[in-house]
């Protein structure tokens, strides 16, 4: 624990963290949206790039981009598919669902024994709850034998959603 | 709002790989052959719309030293409305869904610092008197997101 905080607090310093707390809900949709930022805070526009780049190159920042909203893009369905798969060949088999242009984020996860043996989750999206479905069919197929059970999960409800806050 | 040819080619191709240097747009126009102020014109006009969520980074929690998580409890269909408020309280439940399952509530947590994940689960489980599923990821297949529309 102690070496993931020192490398959290070597990892970006406060100009950094003001640079994400100007930028966090966007940068301006501007001609020289950088040189904005850099106004903004008192600080030079090289400077800034640099360290956006720098946290680029570090996955502070994930990317920078356009946003798609799902749900308006007709994308109304999602499902959590969650699989029991080989611990040994997790590695292997996570990069090969991630790589599937219906899945937006695929991890790990700890299992819960007996009752929650799924460790592999897979968040897919699809026009309809059919459409879910059928891409999760693939995705069984995809993994073959080395799928030893699994369970798509739809929600029911947003019970809460707040954007992200530091 | 119906989606045109350049709008789909400007949400397909701009997810990612924003240019970070004095003139960002430069670059985007001669990829994208559109001029800049129509691309910038178009990303307005789908953000007022809906079409987009937003423009500009997306940063990653954890590597700016918070502590983030998935976690599921089983509420009992009786309680269920309770529990829901007592889990929306914390300020570090970020998103919380009900989900179709035995474990039916799903929510993620997010804290100014790692350590504070197993104290905020403790003092959810006293408050429910349930037993919470921590869920960490511990690896992440994580690749280009790639929505074609």
């Amino acid at each position: 624990m102690l070496a993931v905080k020192q490398q959290a607090e070597t990892i970006i310093d406060a100009i950094d963290r003001k640079i994400i707390a100007a930028t966090q809900h966007g940068l301006p949709l501007t001609r020289n949206p950088y040189h904005e930022i850099a106004a903004q805070l008192g600080l030079d526009v090289q400077d800034v790039i640099t360290r956006m780049q720098l946290m680029l190159d570090k996955g502070v920042i994930r990317r920078i981009g356009v946003v798609p909203n799902h749900y308006k893009l007709g994308f109304k369905a999602n499902g959590m598919s969650v699989w029991n798969v080989p611990e040994e060949k997790i590695s292997q088999l996570g990069q090969l669902i991630g790589a599937q242009d219906f899945v937006s984020h695929c991890y790990q996860r700890p299992r819960f024994l007996p009752e929650w043996p799924y460790n592999l989750f897979a968040m897919v999206h699809g026009k309809t709850r059919d459409e879910v479905l059928e891409k999760v069919e693939k995705i069984a197929t995809l993994l073959g034998d080395d799928n030893r059970g699994h369970l798509v999960l739809f929600s029911t409800r947003i019970l809460k959603k707040t954007g992200l806050r530091i | 709002m119906i989606l045109t040819t350049h709008d789909r080619t400007i949400i397909n191709h701009l997810q990612g790989g924003f240019p970070t240097c004095e003139d960002p747009w430069d670059e985007l126009a001669t990829i994208l052959n559109l001029p800049i102020d129509e691309i910038i014109c178009r990303i307005d006009r789908l953000q007022e719309h809906g079409m987009l969520s937003r423009f500009g980074p997306i940063y990653n929690a954890e590597r700016m030293g918070g502590g983030l998580t998935l976690a599921a409890i089983e509420v009992p269909e009786t309680r269920y409305d309770e529990v829901t408020d007592i889990v929306n309280s914390f300020d570090e439940v970020a998103h919380n869904y009900a989900r179709d399952h035995k474990l039916n509530m799903w929510f993620v947590l997010a804290t100014e610092r790692p350590e504070q994940i197993t104290s905020v689960i403790d003092e959810i489980e006293q408050q429910t008197g349930l037993q919470v599923y921590n869920m960490p990821k511990q690896e992440e297949y994580f690749l280009q997101l790639k929505f074609e529309v």
